[in-house]
Order: C-alpha cells, then sequence, then structure tokens
C-alpha cells in the first residue's frame, strides 16, 4: 500500500514550476545527437545514391541492349559521357567556359528578383490599393510564356548580357513577389492587435511582425525562383544564339553536331547550376528558419 | 509604479477602468452589447461571465482601444494597460525570453531594463528554465504563461483577461489561477477577467458580473465574500457552492 506514494512525481511529465526534469549528463546527450546525426546523415544519402544506382543501371541497359549498335550514338553509355563530355580538357573547359557565363546571368537576375520582388510585395502590402491596381498585371506577366517575349526582348535591348537578366528577371520575379506577399499577410490578427496596443509605428510592425512571420515564405519563393533563373539565362542565350557563349549555345552546337556525349554532359552541368542555388538556399533556409519553423506534414 | 500612483491625487482616470453607457453595433448590423456600465477599481478583480457570442471579448476590445463603441465612453489610462488575449499569440520566431522581452522592446525600453523586467516575470510563472526555447516547442499551458509573463512585463495598474485559461486542461487551470491570484495580491491593478468558468470565475474575482445572451447587458452583479490569499481547497466549500450555483442559476436564466 505504501508503495503506491507517487503524489510528488510531476504530472504528466512536465509543468511543474521549479521542478525542472532532471537532464541526462550532459555528455551522453551530446553523443546521442551525434549518432542520430550520422544515422540521418546516412538515411538521407543511401536511398538516393542507390536510386542514381540504379538509373545509370538502366542507361547501360539501354545503350548496350535496347539500342541497336548501329544506333548507339543516340544514347551513348554513361562511361563514354564521362570520358567525352568530362575528361576531354577541351570539351570541359567549352562547358565550364559557358557554366561561368550562364551563372553569372542567372545569378545577377536572380539577385535583381530578390531585390525588386521584396520590394515590389513590401510595397503592395503597405498599401492594398496598390496591391489591386498591380495584381492583375502581374498575373499576366507571369501568364506571359517566356518564349514569346525573347523575341521582343532581342529587338529591344539587343542580344548582349543586359537582355539576358532580363529574361531572368522576368520568369523569376512573380514567385518572390507572390510568395513575399503572402508571408507578409500571414501574421494573423492577434500578433497584429499585440503591436497596435502598443503604438507602434509602420516600420516596427513590419520589421518586427510582417518580415519575420514572411521568412517561411520567402524562402519558398527564392528557391522556385532560383531554378527559373537558371532557366532564363539558359533559355535567353539559347534563342539569342549570339554574344558570351553560355550552356544554351553550348547545348545547341552540340545538337546541331550531334555529339551526343557532349549533350548529355551540358545537360548534367546545366542542372548542376540550378541544384547549387536551390541547395544554397534550402541551406540558408534551415539556418535562419529551421530553428523555430516547424515544417508541417513530416511524419 | 504603484508607489507613486497612490501620492498622487486619485483621479478615476488612472485607477481603473469606468465603463458609460457602452453600446456596439457592428458594420453588419450584428448588435453585440446593448448597454453596459460599470466600472473596475485598482484592487479589484472583476469578473464577466456570459454565454457564447455574448460580447464579452467585444467588451475587452473596446477596453482596449482596439474597437471603438458605437455609443457610450470608456475612461481607461491606455498608456499603461496590459491585455492577455484568448490565444496566446507567441512570436514564433523568438524564444520564450525574446517573446516576454517584446512589449517593452516594442516601448523601447534600454536593454538592460527590458531584461531584468522578462527575468523577473518569467520566474513569476514558472517558466524559469525555458528562456531558451521556441514557442514550438512548449506545451499549452506553457504557451499561456509566457504570455502571461509578457503582459506582466508591463506592470499594467489595469489588467484585461479575455478567456486566458480556457484551452488548458483543468489541473493546468487552476495552477494558472493560483499563479494569476498570487500576482494581483502583489501588484494590486485593476483586474477585468472574462471566462465561461463559473467555478474560476468565483475562486479569482472580488466581484462577479454575469452578462445576458446577445445583445449582451448586464444582468447581475455578486460580491464574493472571500478574502485574499485563496487556496483550491475553497472550491469545496459550501459557500463557494452556494455562490457559484447562484450565478449558475441567473445565467441559465438568461441564455
Ligand atoms: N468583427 C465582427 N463583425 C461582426 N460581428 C462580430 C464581429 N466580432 C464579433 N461579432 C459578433 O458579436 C457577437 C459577440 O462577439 P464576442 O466575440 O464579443 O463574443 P464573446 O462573448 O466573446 O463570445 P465567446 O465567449 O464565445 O468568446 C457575436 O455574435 C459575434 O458573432
Ligand atoms: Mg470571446
Amino acid at each position: 500500500m505504501t508503495e503506491l506514494q507517487t503524489t510528488d512525481a510531476p504530472l504528466a511529465g512536465e509543468e511543474i514550476p521549479g521542478a525542472l526534469v532532471v537532464s541526462e549528463p550532459v555528455a551522453r546527450r551530446q553523443a546521442r545527437r551525434q549518432a542520430r546525426r550520422r544515422a540521418s546523415l546516412a538515411s538521407i544519402l543511401i536511398p538516393p545514391l542507390l536510386f542514381g544506382a540504379f538509373i545509370i543501371g538502366i542507361w547501360y541497359v539501354i545503350s548496350y541492349l535496347v539500342i541497336a549498335p548501329r544506333r548507339r550514338f543516340l544514347l551513348r553509355p554513361p562511361h563514354d559521357v564521362l570520358q567525352e563530355g568530362f575528361l576531354k580538357w577541351e570539351s570541359l573547359s567549352e562547358l565550364l567556359d559557358a557554366l561561368w557565363a550562364s551563372s553569372k546571368v542567372a545569378l545577377i537576375g536572380l539577385a535583381i528578383s530578390i531585390v525588386l520582388g521584396m520590394l515590389m510585395a513590401v510595397i503592395m502590402s503597405q498599401a492594398k490599393l496598390l496591391e489591386r491596381a498591380m495584381f492583375p498585371y502581374l498575373v499576366i506577366l507571369q501568364a506571359i510564356p517566356i518564349l514569346a517575349v525573347v523575341p521582343l526582348i532581342a529587338f529591344w535591348f539587343k542580344t548582349g548580357i543586359n537582355a539576358r537578366i532580363i529574361v531572368c528577371v522576368l520568369i523569376s520575379l512573380f514567385p518572390i513577389i507572390v510568395n513575399t506577399l503572402f508571408g507578409l499577410q500571414s501574421a494573423d490578427r492577434g500578433m497584429h492587435d499585440l503591436f497596435t496596443l502598443q503604438h507602434v509605428s509602420r516600420w516596427t510592425r513590419l520589421s518586427k511582425l510582417m518580415f519575420p512571420a514572411a521568412m517561411p515564405a520567402i524562402f519558398a519563393g527564392l528557391r522556385i525562383s532560383a531554378g527559373l533563373s537558371v532557366i532564363g539565362a539558359i533559355v535567353g542565350d539559347f534563342f539569342f544564339a549570339r554574344g558570351e557563349i553560355g550552356i544554351g549555345q553550348v547545348l545547341r552546337k552540340y545538337a546541331n553536331n550531334l555529339d551526343g556525349e557532349q549533350l548529355i554532359a551540358a545537360v548534367i552541368v546545366s542542372s548542376l547550376l540550378g541544384v547549387t542555388v536551390f541547395l544554397f538556399f534550402g541551406w540558408l533556409q534551415q539556418r535562419i528558419v529551421g530553428r523555430w519553423y516547424a515544417d508541417s506534414g513530416a511524419p | 509604479m504603484r508607489e507613486t500612483a497612490t501620492t498622487l491625487l486619485p483621479t478615476a482616470k488612472n485607477e481603473g477602468i469606468t465603463f458609460d453607457a457602452i453600446g456596439m453595433t457592428y458594420p453588419d448590423g450584428t448588435n453585440a452589447i446593448d448597454e453596459a456600465s460599470f466600472s473596475v477599481g485598482a484592487g479589484e478583480f472583476v469578473t464577466v461571465v456570459g454565454p457564447s457570442g455574448c460580447g464579452k471579448s467585444t467588451l475587452l476590445r473596446i477596453a482596449s482601444g482596439l474597437l471603438e463603441p458605437s455609443s457610450g465612453t470608456v475612461d481607461i489610462d491606455r498608456n499603461h494597460l496590459g491585455y492577455v488575449f484568448q490565444d496566446p499569440t507567441l512570436l514564433p520566431w523568438r524564444t520564450v525570453r525574446q517573446n516576454v522581452e517584446l512589449l517593452a522592446e516594442l516601448r523601447g525600453l534600454p536593454r538592460a531594463e527590458r531584461s531584468e523586467l522578462a527575468g523577473v516575470a518569467i520566474e513569476m510563472v514558472g517558466l524559469g528554465g525555458f528562456e531558451q526555447h521556441y514557442p514550438k516547442s512548449l506545451s499549452g499551458g506553457m504557451k499561456m504563461r509566457c504570455s502571461l509573463a509578457r503582459t506582466l512585463t508591463l506592470r499594467p495598474p489595469v489588467f484585461l483577461f479575455d478567456e486566458p485559461f480556457g484551452a488548458v486542461d483543468e489541473i493546468t487551470r487552476e495552477h494558472l489561477n493560483d499563479q494569476t491570484q498570487q500576482i494581483f495580491q502583489r501588484e494590486g491593478f485593476a483586474g477585468l477577467f472574462i471566462t465561461h468558468s463559473i467555478s474560476e470565475a468565483v475562486y479569482m474575482s472580488t466581484r462577479v458580473l454575469v452578462m445576458s445572451a446577445r445583445p449582451g447587458r448586464l444582468v447581475a452583479e455578486f460580491e464574493v465574500p472571500f478574502g485574499y490569499p485563496r487556496v483550491q481547497d475553497l472550491r469545496f466549500e459550501p459557500k463557494f457552492a452556494e455562490l457559484s450555483g447562484e450565478i449558475s442559476r441567473e445565467l441559465r436564466g438568461n441564455s
């Protein structure tokens, strides 16, 4: 009977002030956290690596078993692509130069989109009237297929780096504006009331409430726009077909020459840029909002 | 703060809240409050109970200045007003400590001062040790305590509570009742409290007001004869049950 004296035990394991649940030794906790990180790194890397190996396997099967030897130029096996596209210095240096040219355009375009897009979103968030006036045109801008405006841009701005950057901005601006605006409007009424009661200035409300609340949405927009700006840079280069040689022109040249290995190598390189920017913003997002933002949906 | 207040001539303005013939009809035509006149003085803890949708939150929003009444006036010093909402409304990107410091920060208090105020408030609500946690890792009751601590940093002479403990379990709620009561005793503010729970109303208050269903009007007023500090066992005293019963009958008669 007397064994059941548990009246002092914390209820539901928490909530008893001053009676902090005694923490396990710090060292043990750290060791466990490290083990967990190692396990999670493996669980992050292994599935995609396996799947990548699977895809390369299929690639070999298609190259050697599906396609008749006579027509093998259509899909050279992976080691040929590696050999011809990446391990030969002339083709590699051509690719890297093109990558550099396109990266410049994509990054400058993205930077302009970020600054311009966030600025426009902030302005629209401050004046409902402006938002209503401008939004339909943004939707139209978004709806125009980029291929339709490329000739117009070439007509107005020639085909130099400026024209390419404009293509990038046009294609990557919309997600930044829409996501930032959505984010700025995501703080709920109670939070606004809290600030209203302290008679804060517009600027304080924006910088201490609306902007931090918008961060997760802004990052979602950044990751979309980062990918789009890379596409913009390549599409612009492909259609202008002159000026500093970027990935677009290299792709066109290999396609015309039926250089199968190099074409595939160029496709791989072009995706590399997009993936890098995407990963960079993912990392930045984790750094900035990962601590407080509870990703929903993950079981 | 309170000391200086007592040396001044007692004016209604700095001491509490006075509602004078407040009426509220929303733009869509909803008549939320018919007519309400009452006051809450310093050292009083007045609770309003009433059926859902009778205009209790509306009353507090009017008191705080977030909402303009359609008619009538409120006498209240809005520069020193504490208002605890029904939801914790913590900023998720701020830690507990940063959340508690928020109001002092918005008022432009120097860093050292707001840090001290926050430290005291966090201790008062028993959140010591959780300063660096983000809201997402707090339980519902802890979030509410954090919200309470945030308001406490203002050391408000007038304190509005809109069903602050409505969403927490019974045990946590009783615990929060006691903490709030201790703070009330220490600070002696003028408190206006909203709740659905008759037991909570009687346990906390010096006076209980009963509001009728919409359009809300005050239909009854009960003095609570118990002194402070009150302990949880009070809830099981016959006099407590009797008073609760009277209030309950009044509520049912008007809902
Ligand atoms: N902004 C608004 N516009 C129109 N009607 C409103 C608005 N806010 C509240 N009301 C109406 O006014 C009435 C009173 O609302 P209020 O929120 O004050 O009720 P309450 O007493 O706090 O209810 P509860 O106890 O459920 O919180 C309700 O009928 C509600 O529908
Ligand atoms: Mg309410």
